[in-house]
């Protein structure tokens, strides 16, 4: 029997799953405090002062890692969702359902960060184009999601139709991220492009991707606290979790 | 330091960002761990806690 498989499968049973995400947890989370402090060191306090928008670009730091965490999330999510279709392991509906609600908050907080960088360098706190209104249906569809599976009792049932809401929704994705090309768009155009030599400064750039990575480590560490949620809500009457879930 | 919490006249929208931000991140831990604790407190064997 192959040995890599053996293992895989042992970590799709939640009973093994579990104990496994608790370990990681303090790791993740440990990982995310740092990179934030870095982070936010070097986006406040390093990066220099802009040309054209003074200490109110610094929004920057938090708004592009939210909003690109929002839409990395729901393709995890789909992932999961598609992986749960096909083998139908239970484990993947749990990973679908304990991302959703890290990635709703993502949405939101994109949308409230834009809003008040908008309103100091557009004059508006909400306009409807491309960009803001594809960015707000991610946010209805998180939860459009979370409200689909809790209206439904029999939590298998609910991992199915969430895991198509998932994938079905999953096409606005890149309709985000292309908007500002496929449209006339008063949001600015990518920030960081993985073709062309970077257009801001360096330090700049590196604030953007510590806070990106932090947010990454961070939805981790959340997402597994949310998994074991799930998994001993749904597992409640086993006997392992009886046992050992206290640990 | 008051220079740099005025961010150039811009605190309310960076402060307003960054604070969401992290109001959000420490609410939804706070939300898990007490959700974490209600389904262990439904848990038969107290004791081992």
């Amino acid at each position: 029997m192959n040995h890599s498989l053996v293992n895989w499968f042992k970590f799709a049973s939640p009973a093994s799953f579990y104990p496994l995400a608790g370990r990681l947890i303090p790791y993740f989370a440990a990982v995310a405090m740092a990179l934030l402090a870095a982070g936010l060191w070097i986006g406040l306090l390093v990066a220099p002062t802009d040309a054209q928008q003074g200490e109110g670009y610094r929004i920057i730091f938090v708004h592009v890692p939210v909003s690109w965490m929002s839409m990395f999330i729901y393709c995890v999510m789909a992932f999961w969702a598609a992986l749960g279709l096909s083998f139908n392991t239970r484990l993947s509906g749990m990973m679908t359902s304990a991302l959703a609600p890290t990635g709703a908050l993502f949405a939101f907080l994109s949308l409230w960060t834009g809003a008040l960088w908008g309103k100091p360098m557009w004059g508006a706190w909400w306009v409807w184009d491309a960009r803001l209104t594809s960015q707000l249906i991610l946010f209805f569809l998180y939860l459009g999601f979370i409200a689909l599976q809790a209206a439904i009792d029999d939590p298998r049932r609910a991992d199915k139709a969430g895991a198509i809401l998932a994938l079905v929704g999953v096409i606005n994705v890149p309709i985000i991220y292309f908007s500002v090309q496929w449209w006339n768009t008063l949001h600015q155009g990518a920030s960081v492009s993985m073709t062309k030599a970077p257009s801001m400064a360096h330090t700049m750039l590196l604030g953007m991707l510590l806070m990106a990575l932090a947010f990454w480590a961070y939805t981790i560490a959340v997402a597994l606290m949310r998994v074991r949620c799930i998994i001993l809500e749904r597992e409640l009457t086993s006997e392992w979790v009886k046992k050992n879930a206290m640990e | 330091m008051s220079e740099f919490l005025a961010m150039g006249g811009y605190a309310f929208y960076v402060w307003g960002s960054v604070g969401a931000c992290a109001l959000g991140m420490v609410l939804e831990v706070w939300m898990l761990k007490h959700r974490r604790r209600a389904i262990l407190a439904r848990l038969p064997r107290k004791e081992l806690a």
